[in-house]
């Protein structure tokens, strides 16, 4: 049930393992790499099932989109690997465990797709969203999170159910098919999880950039250019969804923003440390955190831009404590609209 | 009782002496469930002179007396349990100087945890007081005679062990300095004098009316974190604060368990520093301490997002009076037993029992204090006042609460009077009998807020 769909042939002839090479946490050679992918498609024991801090960047450097990542996670799982403590995964599955309190309710588009995070539903104000729907609420959690934790077998069980509940609740009675994700999460999860491990989905994704990008060319007129510099956090699920990248800077370009030129952008893109934090892994988080933001600072940012809230509020004290300022990308085009 | 109140007029002003019955209705209760007991008067005195005039006619009256600061102890301790006169101390509540080298504070009795945490932060930020998480109206003196606990309490012992020196008057009428002042114009500390504090500490107001006292200050650094370690096996808990105490590092350490969140087990710890690089090296020596757990699987770190962390770090922390008003029926009463750490999975199993069996969400909260020599662990119930039904179940809840913390070998703290009782029958009777003679020769009329530590 809900097979991870991966080739092994396809592996087996790759020249670059580009997984293992390209990954910022693990130091590496090529005769290395190759035996660590050895080990792991051999179900042997792996240092990168250990050491592995789950950016998910993999998914996007392997060139042959064979979900290395995802490959990881099974196998971490399978081997009674726990990146994060027992206790405190537990705690987490109970925390976001589906209450069961969804209702019906008659959406119509664009519906705004929030996830879990019903406290953020006021970001969707303004004449971005004007006259949206929103559904959001435990139920439907996309249960993405769970591929930091070596919890697949969480996403298999509960995935299909949140998807079950979007079309019973919302869309069955209502004339919507598509959601726009206010998170790469959710839009990764069902654009790419989904497929990869063979679950349906019965409705088709916008992600929130093109979304804002359709809206800023409606009210393009009301654009005042913001003319400051601003640096991305690309985060950990954009991975999965790299060919979402380019509307950020087609964003940018709309709202007069200038993407600051920085060694920790795009590909070279580092975590938030939420993850690297969860797995005990302090020292860690500290090292990257402060490369990360004092990139920034080194190119002259005055906004860090964030698309996910899990990034926003792990590193928003510490941008803010730098002199930038941290904002979401949503309300970035709202200041330009002069909202 | 003969009427006293036109003396009593002349002593403090007519505004300040009441038998309303509005306001014996409301001196007669606290949030909690011990039944209403009615004073005949109550008093709001504002100066130690006014005190001793007030004992001098209680004792020629043989009127009972109730010293009072904030009467928030919840288990009913300021209800005058043989009438008499309430003695509201809220008045007497000026700060009167702060020894910024020797780091303390000389304040009068009545002066509130709010008061003085203002006063402070104002004053002098470099310092602060141990602030117990009771509603900031709570008297400084209140908390320190009940042997409270509060933010520094894992560094610093129970607020009783941050007590300097004290002003009394004492039943008979004379007012006595206890403590560095009785000798010397400083309040620096107790010690080298025999202590004399015990005569007043824990004794439920029953042996004379404090009108002074020194606090020892801490310093308040500028960088503050909490970390949060969760663990799902009650018997590793005991181990966790062993150690991480041993550090020496954290100021206040907390586990926090509820039915919410059944099964775990959440150690909060808090710690500050002057510089980011200290509070690092701080959060590592923490870390450190509690490796093995991780290692083990048995434990870890959650992660607390910053914007979180002001929950945590704020004192007093207002969720807890948040969780007193559950129920949405203001009722709140908690058994914070003192014990030692090893008690702890014990303490936790029974708590749950006591729960399940009287059919109450568990909401338990402990507080280490004194680098880990023991804890403060309480079982909180919340109720609604306006269910008549609800109040006896908490009150047997309660009841069955004290007699296993006993049974465990722990002592319930700041019992209400019944608890009293309860604690007298396993006392050493020799102890006991100390007790009442001291009493006997502090208060030979038996005034002092009779109906406490009797039998
Ligand atoms: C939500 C909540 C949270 C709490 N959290 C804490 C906590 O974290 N730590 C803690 O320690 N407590 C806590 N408490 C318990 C209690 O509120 C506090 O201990 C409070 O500080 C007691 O002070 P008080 O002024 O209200 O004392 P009161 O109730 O007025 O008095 C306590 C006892 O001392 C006697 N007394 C008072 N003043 C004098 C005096 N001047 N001379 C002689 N005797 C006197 C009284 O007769 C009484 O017996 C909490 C209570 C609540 C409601
Ligand atoms: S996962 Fe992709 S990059 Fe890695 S070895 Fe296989 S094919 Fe190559
Ligand atoms: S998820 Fe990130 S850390 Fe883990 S192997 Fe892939 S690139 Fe490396």
């Amino acid at each position: 049930m809900y097979e991870l769909k991966y080739d092994k042939d396809i592996c087996a002839t790759c020249e670059t393992i580009d997984c293992l090479m390209r990954c910022q946490y693990m130091e590496m050679d090529l005769e290395s790499a190759r035996q660590e992918r050895e080990r792991i498609l051999n179900g042997e024991d792996s240092r990168v099932l250990t050491d592995c801090v789950t950016c998910y960047a993999c998914e996007e450097y392997c060139p042959f989109n064979n979900h290395p990542f995802y490959l990881i996670v099974d196998r971490q799982e399978e081997k009674g690997i726990w990146p994060v403590p027992k206790p405190a995964t537990n705690q987490q599955l109970v925390i976001m465990a589906p209450q069961s309190d969804i209702a019906p309710k008659k959406i119509q588009s664009p519906t705004i797709n929030m996830c879990a995070f019903s406290m953020l539903e006021g970001c969707i104000r303004g004449s971005l969203f004007e006259g949206t729907s929103i559904i959001s609420g435990s139920d439907i959690f996309c249960n993405i999170m769970w591929l930091h934790f070596a919890k697949n077998s969480t996403i298999r069980e509960r995935l299909p159910k949140a998807i079950d509940n979007i079309r019973e609740y919302y869309l069955k009675d209502s004339d919507v098919d598509e959601l726009v994700h206010f998170h790469d999460e959710c839009y990764g999860a069902y654009t790419h999880l989904a497929p990869a491990f063979g679950i349906e989905v019965p409705f088709s994704s916008i992600h929130l950039f093109e979304y804002l990008i359709r809206r800023l060319d409606d009210l393009k007129d009301r654009i005042t250019p913001i003319n400051q510099k601003v640096a991305y956090q690309r985060p950990c699920s954009s991975r999965l969804i790299p060919e979402t990248q380019h509307f950020v800077d087609e964003i940018f370009t709309r709202i007069g923003a200038d993407r600051v030129d920085r060694k920790y952008d795009r590909e070279n893109a580092l975590c938030c440390t939420f993850a690297q934090q969860a797995q005990q892994r302090d020292e860690t988080a500290d090292d990257v955190l402060k490369r990360n933001i004092d990139d920034m600072v080194e190119a002259g940012a005055a906004y860090c831009v964030f698309n996910c809230p899990a990034c926003f509020f792990t590193m928003s004290e510490a941008v803010t404590n730098s002199g930038m300022m941290p904002i979401l990308m949503s309300d970035l085009c709202q200041i330009a609209l002069g909202e | 009782m003969k009427n006293i109140d036109k003396e009593l007029a002349d002593i403090v002003g007519s505004e300040f002496v009441s038998n309303h019955p509005e306001e014996k209705f409301i001196y007669s209760r606290d949030m909690g469930t011990m039944e209403p007991a009615f004073p005949d008067l109550v008093v709001m005195p504002n100066t130690t002179e006014e005190i001793q005039k007030i004992v001098q006619l209680a004792n020629r009256e043989e009127i009972p007396i109730t010293p009072m600061g904030g009467g928030l102890t919840l288990s009913g301790l300021v209800r005058p349990l043989k009438g008499g006169i309430v003695m509201d101390l809220k008045r007497m509540n000026r700060i009167i100087a702060v020894n910024e080298k020797s780091r303390y504070v000389i304040t009068e009795a009545g002066t509130s945890q709010g008061m003085l945490q203002a006063y402070l932060k104002k004053h002098h930020p470099s310092l602060k007081h141990s602030v117990p998480d009771a509603p900031p109206i709570a008297t400084i003196a209140g908390n320190v005679l009940i042997h409270g606990s509060g933010h520094i309490s894992q560094s610093g012992g129970f607020h009783s062990e941050m007590l300097n020196g004290m002003e009394v008057v004492m039943p008979t009428g004379e007012v006595v300095r206890i403590g560095s002042c009785a000798t010397s114009p400083y309040w620096f500390s107790r010690a080298p004098l025999p202590d004399l504090a015990g005569l007043f500490l824990g004794w439920a107001g029953t042996t004379g009316i404090v009108t002074k006292l020194a606090i020892k200050l801490y310093p308040n650094r500028l960088f503050n974190d909490v970390k949060a370690f969760v663990t799902e096996d009650s018997e590793q808990v005991a181990e966790v604060i062993h150690r991480v105490t041993g550090t020496q590092v954290a100021e206040d350490v907390n586990v926090v368990m509820s039915s919410r969140m059944p099964g775990f087990q959440i150690v909060f710890m808090t710690y500050s520093a002057d510089t980011k690089e200290e509070l690092t090296w701080k959060r590592n020596l923490i870390r450190a301490s509690l490796k093995k757990f991780i290692d083990d699987n048995v434990g870890g770190f959650m992660v607390v997002l910053p914007v979180l962390k002001g929950d945590f770090l704020e004192v007093p922390m207002k969720n807890i009076t948040q969780f007193a008003d559950e129920m949405q029926g203001g009722g709140f009463e908690y058994i914070g037993a003192i014990m030692p750490i090893e008690l702890f999975s014990e303490a936790y199993r029974t708590g749950i029992e006591i729960a399940d069996h009287f059919g109450i969400p568990h909401f338990i909260i402990v507080r280490v204090v004194g680098l880990g020599h023991c804890m403060m662990f309480a079982y909180a119930y919340a109720f609604n006042r306006a269910d008549e039904a609800d109040i006896k179940k908490v009150q047997a809840a309660l009841e069955d609460t004290n007699r296993k913390v006993l049974q465990m070998g722990g002592i319930p703290w700041k019992a209400e009077a019944p608890a009293q009782k309860q604690i007298i029958e396993h006392m050493d009777p020799n102890t006991f009998a100390l007790m009442n003679r001291i009493r006997a020769v502090l208060d030979p009329k038996g005034i002092m807020n009779p109906g406490n530590w009797e039998v």
